[in-house]
């Protein structure tokens, strides 16, 4: 039987979406960075 | 649905002016689209994982520092974010390549170590000496033949050349010593396997 050279197909994932952890991640994290505009300069802040 | 009414567009503009819940929506709205995308190039779900949560980082700080210019292609502007920290990714890799069983072929099939371990290499130095220790309670005519054999990788012929005896002698001797060694071994019950 002649060999197959090609990759083979990543099994089928339904579910295909982010941990809820991740998504929660990122709205706290939005939550908690603030930009600090001063004079012309802009600073990032991390306040939990 | 009232959120699906809702462009991104405004979705964006919203969220830039402080409310917190558009991204929410946003992230809800497109994860999945991000998250296959990501998926179908690293193919394994931690990795996407991490790199989901990179492109929504950056994504953030972009839209905080008010440095993402809305051209109603927000969808294209993460998925190309998310494209380029996925290149980022395959060139690390590159860098240490890593290679998993996932595989019909394994890489292990073909690569070995050979090196025995710290334990297999003190075993196999313990059951040396206990051999060499055997060895030497054998009588002198056997022993000097094991050893020429054995050690000193010399053939037969050889070994009844400098011992001065036939090769059948040479081969007789080593035949009893290689017996008289079993039976030592057996009758102290001794362990020579590694």
């Amino acid at each position: 039987m002649a060999k197959l050279y090609s990759e083979c197909t990543p099994p089928k994932k339904d579910n295909l979406n982010p941990k809820k952890e991740t998504i929660e991640f990122l709205l706290n994290y939005s939550k908690a960075l603030s930009v600090i505009h001063c004079n012309k300069l802009k600073f990032e802040a991390l306040l939990n | 649905m009232k959120n699906e009414l809702i462009t991104d567009a405004v979705l964006v503009r919203n969220y830039i002016n402080g409310d917190e819940s558009a991204l929410s929506v946003l992230i809800y709205r497109h994860k999945q689209k991000i998250y296959s995308f990501i998926y179908s190039k690293v193919l394994d779900r931690d990795v996407t994982e991490d790199i989901f949560q990179d492109t929504f980082i950056k994504v953030i700080r972009t839209l905080k520092l008010k440095k993402y210019n809305e051209e109603g292609k927000f969808l294209p502007w993460v998925m190309r974010i998310a494209h380029n920290l996925v290149i980022d990714h395959f060139r690390k890799n590159n860098r240490m390549p890593k290679f998993d069983n996932a595989g019909e072929f394994s890489i292990f099939s073909v690569l070995g170590d050979d090196n025995l371990n710290a334990e297999k290499q003190l075993i196999k130095d313990q059951v040396e000496s206990d051999l060499r220790r055997l060895i030497e309670e054998l009588p002198d005519d056997q022993k000097e033949v094991l050893k020429m054999r054995m050690y000193k990788d010399m053939s037969f012929k050889e070994i009844s050349d400098v011992t001065g005896v036939s090769i059948n002698t040479a081969l007789g001797r080593m035949r009893y010593a290689l017996i008289n060694l079993r039976k030592v071994i057996e009758k102290n019950n001794i362990i020579l396997t590694n």
